[in-house]
């Protein structure tokens, strides 16, 4: 019976390890950005290409950053989230409108609701680098100095949203 | 008749036309055998997101294709393979590169098969070295030995 031990622990040993690496998402790769401050960014408003917009304009707030574009079916999923959050004015969401073409831009806003106080467009998707952003949609929470202080990869759920986001949301508004 | 023939020769003057001085527009910074060598030697050891599995060089998503222009631009300003893989690093996190850096965090990754190797080599003589032990001759006491001369000359 003894002599089974041994083998047994190792194998348990194993499929913890193995249950572990099953349930991690590969794609959620942690950003070297968070704890930094956010990239510099100085784009054409989406509303208005005349205008510009930069992250030094929100300085002083705490603000969520979302990449999002028009062709990006996950997209479509947390949208009605932000526009929720949005609508009950928690945090101010800014849009960083990545490698898109303004008029599916306008138009996906027109269909689902606009929840952000203003999306600069990036088009080149070169922001997009600086902000390190592979997979669309991606979420950045910014703190009042303009410090990366966490980030989502993929679509914000409900969970996410009331278990992260707003709570450190919170915490970083109170002075 | 005649008048199709040459509007449409005219249209496909054009077409060449347009295409041409597309093909001189994206020339320019693939014309550098050296640049050239960098971007290939750099993209097979950079990963591509998107993909994971895949070098920025065999991958065809857009990010790939924006990165390996980045790294072209970047090489194009001569710019060293370290500088080059530290940019993509600082945005985009060790992961990136498919050789990890070793560092306290990797300790493990790097020296974690050898570990088990000596591991397994310690175990396996321990159990060689019971097992001899235990297969050691038993010196026979008086009545042992007479049985054994019994039974081996029964006959």
């Amino acid at each position: 019976m003894k002599r089974f031990l041994l083998p047994l622990v190792i194998f348990l040993i194993m499929v913890a390890f193995l249950a572990i690496g099953l349930n991690l998402d590969p794609r959620e790769v942690p950003s070297p950005l968070v704890g930094k401050p956010a990239p510099a960014f100085s784009l054409p408003r989406l509303d208005d290409s005349g205008e510009m917009i930069s992250n030094k304009d929100m300085l002083g707030k705490v603000w969520l950053l979302n990449v999002w574009a028009s062709w990006c079916g996950a997209c479509r999923d947390e949208h009605p989230i932000l526009v929720s959050l949005s609508k009950n004015g928690a945090v101010p969401i800014y849009g960083l409108d990545y490698k898109d073409t303004r008029f599916d831009a306008m138009q996906w806003l027109a269909e689902g609701g606009n929840p952000y106080v203003a999306t600069a467009v990036d088009e080149s998707g070169r922001v997009g680098i600086d902000y390190g952003v592979y997979g669309v949609p991606e979420t950045y929470v910014i703190d009042k100095a303009g410090v990366i202080a966490y980030k989502q990869i993929g679509p914000i759920t409900e969970e996410v949203l009331r278990d992260k986001i707003l709570p450190l949301v919170k915490r970083l508004q109170t002075p | 008749m005649t008048k199709v023939w040459i509007s449409s020769l005219m249209a496909l003057c054009c077409l060449m036309l347009i295409l041409n001085a597309w093909a001189d527009k994206a020339r320019p910074l693939q014309d550098d055998a050296v640049v050239e060598a960098q971007v290939q030697r750099l993209s097979e050891e950079l990963r591509c997101l998107v993909c994971q599995n895949q070098t920025l060089a065999d991958s065809h998503s857009d990010l790939a294709e924006d990165l390996r222009q980045e790294i072209r631009v970047m090489a194009a300003k001569g710019l060293s393979d370290q500088q080059i893989t530290d940019y993509l690093v600082e945005r985009y996190g060790d992961f990136v590169r498919y050789r990890p850096p070793l560092k306290s965090t990797t300790l493990l990754l790097w020296f974690g098969p050898f570990a088990l190797l000596l591991a397994g080599c310690v175990g396996l003589l321990q159990t060689l070295r019971r097992r001899e032990k235990s297969t050691e001759e038993m010196p026979l006491n008086v009545d042992d030995a007479r049985k054994v001369n019994e039974l081996l000359n029964r006959e």
